[in-house]
């Protein structure tokens, strides 16, 4: 746990980057401080491992001040993520992620086995181990800054801008790898980002943070979007804040029972028939052929997300963006299970609406 | 040539004579321009001190340098260390700005996340911030070295040895040979202490030369 009491930065030239800064940051969770450039997100950052100090207030992690505390024996014990990834040029992959025990005093082989197992951890192939940094794509090496920053097993990660630098594609791989881990070692994360739509898919706990430093709300994401505390906050999660309710929203739309058929097979069709591979993932439609077919690669109609059944986000770009206006539903192996009607997606929106669980 | 292989022990001598005189004043050099350099990476004021002096220093002549040496320390006028305290000097001038230069161009990221994993300062600075700035400074010592090399010959004018001696020597008897050998040996150890600083500066840094 991490908890910021009154906590007030003034630089030496009066800049004032945060101010009276009061906030709890729970254990075991992603918090995410997200707002515009130079609201004082990195330096609200930098004070918990003393890379900053505040000019007042008191900063306890797990309980104890961290003033009270030698910086480079604190450092030691919270991970620490920047966005260029701050790896080591010098050193290889193995050597960069063994940094923090070496540090502490593990023995080098010791160490060394460990950064290996790390490497796999954030899903990187040891035979990487032996490279330098500059011989890995950006994806990768903000991979291994995130191994090394695990290195130690430290119960506190602080992330400052990690996947900013990174195209969007990779973006959502490690935004996703992240989640992944933090459902098996359960740190204490703060994340910091000025990306709304980052903050509010990987916060258990977002906190806005605005100009001068102070916190504008802090709130779980379908809070922020649902409830926003004032009009600062309902500009930065932004004017389509009602659709991206829907993320957080679940949905109860029936599924119905859809028409397949096998690629390659020879079969009766009739109008949108879902095609189907082997394992009974969705491929394509068919669409304008009638009665006995071969069902052939070039014949497919293809598009449309495909539906997790989980929120009514999903639903409702699922069957709006289906060809056949029909939102194919996958289950977690990717097979179909059905399909949802726009229709009925419209109608549980309506339902959702009436309930003020959606923002006007 | 024939003046060389006729005259092989004294070439030799003079050759280890010219060597140690130039190597000493760059290593001593060198051990003093790190804590300059590091300390005009970190701060302006020291900059703005430190860079005007090596460049004032350096527009000195190296002989006029030499003549005042010993009675600016208190030494015999014969004593090696009037050519190497004055190239030591020269060797600061040079490396300061090198060092500072090479420390200064270290990623700031990359020291933030040294400082971030729990280094304590001295220990960044053996193992991050000075390792990563080898590839410059080893360039800059290169040219100090043979800078080094070319300038100790002027210790003949104030009778130390090193192949200075073989320049004064032959140009007072007129023997061309002996100037010649002088300029050879100069060339040539110049050319092989900068192969060996640039061998060494490749096994230092093989992760320099990778990824680009
Ligand atoms: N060392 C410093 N000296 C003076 N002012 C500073 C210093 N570091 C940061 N600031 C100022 O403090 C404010 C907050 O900076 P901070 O880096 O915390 O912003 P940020 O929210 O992380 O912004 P960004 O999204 O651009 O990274 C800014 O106005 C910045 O200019
Ligand atoms: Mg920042």
């Amino acid at each position: 746990m991490i908890e910021f009491r009154a906590v007030t930065k003034r630089f030496e030239d009066g800049t004032i980057a945060v101010d009276e800064l009061d906030l709890t940051v729970e254990a075991g969770t992603i918090t995410v401080f997200v707002g515009p450039s130079g609201c004082g997100k990195t330096t609200s950052l930098r004070m918990v491992n003393r890379m900053i100090d505040p000019t007042s207030g008191t900063i306890l992690v797990d309980g104890q001040d961290v003033s009270t505390v030698d910086p480079p024996t604190l450092r030691r014990g919270i991970g620490y993520v920047i966005q260029q990834a701050g790896l080591f040029p010098h050193r290889t992959v193995l050597d960069n992620v063994a940094t923090v025990p070496l540090l502490s005093g593990w023995d080098r082989r010791k160490a060394r086995t460990r950064a290996a197992e790390l490497l796999e951890i954030v899903g990187l192939d040891p035979a990487f181990g032996k490279r330098y940094p500059a011989q890995l794509s950006g994806g990768q090496q903000q991979r291994v800054g995130v191994a090394r920053a695990l290195a130690a097993d430290p119960p506190v990660l602080l992330m400052d801008e990690p996947f900013s630098a990174v195209d969007p594609v990779v973006r959502e791989d490690l935004q996703n790898e992240l989640l992944r881990l933090q459902a098996e070692l359960d740190k204490t994360i703060v994340f910091v980002t000025h990306d709304i739509d980052e903050a509010l898919k990987l916060g258990e706990l977002v906190a806005v943070f605005r100009k001068g430093g102070h916190l504008a709300q802090y709130a779980r994401p379908a809070e922020l979007l649902s409830a926003p505390a004032n009009d600062f906050v309902a500009s930065f999660v932004g004017r389509d804040r009602g659709y991206r309710t829907l993320t957080f929203l679940h949905a109860d739309v029936p599924v119905h029972p859809v028409t397949t058929a096998k690629l390659g097979e020879r079969t009766t069709v009739s109008d949108w028939t879902l095609v189907v591979d082997d394992e009974n993932r969705p491929r394509g439609w068919l669409s304008g052929v009638d009665g006995e077919v071969e069902v052939s690669e070039q014949d497919l109609i293809s598009g449309g997300s495909l539906y997790d059944g989980t929120s009514l986000r999903g639903a409702l770009d699922a069957a709006l963006s289906s060809p056949s206006a029909l939102g194919v539903v996958v289950d977690e192996a990717g097979a179909v299970t059905g399909v949802v009607k726009a229709g009925d997606v419209v109608e549980a929106l309506a339902k959702a609406r009436a309930a003020g669980e959606v923002p006007r | 040539m024939t003046w060389i292989l006729e005259n092989w022990e004294r070439f030799w001598e003079v050759t280890a004579v010219h060597l140690r005189l130039s190597v000493v004043p760059v290593l001593a050099g060198f051990a003093l321009a790190i804590p300059l350099g590091w300390w005009a990476s970190r701060s302006p004021k020291a900059r703005a001190v430190l860079f005007p002096l090596a460049n004032v220093l350096f527009t000195i002549p190296s002989i006029a340098l030499i003549v005042i040496t010993p009675v600016l320390i208190g030494v015999r006028i014969l004593d090696e260390i009037n050519v190497i305290v004055p190239l030591v000097v020269y060797t600061v001038a040079l490396m300061v700005r090198s060092v500072a230069d090479a420390l200064s161009a270290v990623p700031g990221h990359v020291t933030a996340a040294a400082t971030a994993m729990g280094y304590r300062p001295l220990r960044r600075f053996l193992t991050v911030d000075f390792p990563l700035a080898l590839p410059v400074t080893i360039a800059g010592l290169r040219v100090a070295t043979v800078s080094n090399i070319s300038m100790v010959s002027v210790g003949a004018l104030v009778g130390l040895g090193g192949y200075g001696q073989l320049f004064t020597e032959g140009y007072q008897t007129d023997h061309t040979e002996k100037v010649l050998a002088g300029l050879i040996g100069t060339v040539v150890l110049a050319v092989l202490a900068d192969g060996v600083l640039l061998l060494l500066g490749r096994v230092l840094t093989p992760w320099a030369r990778v990824g680009r």
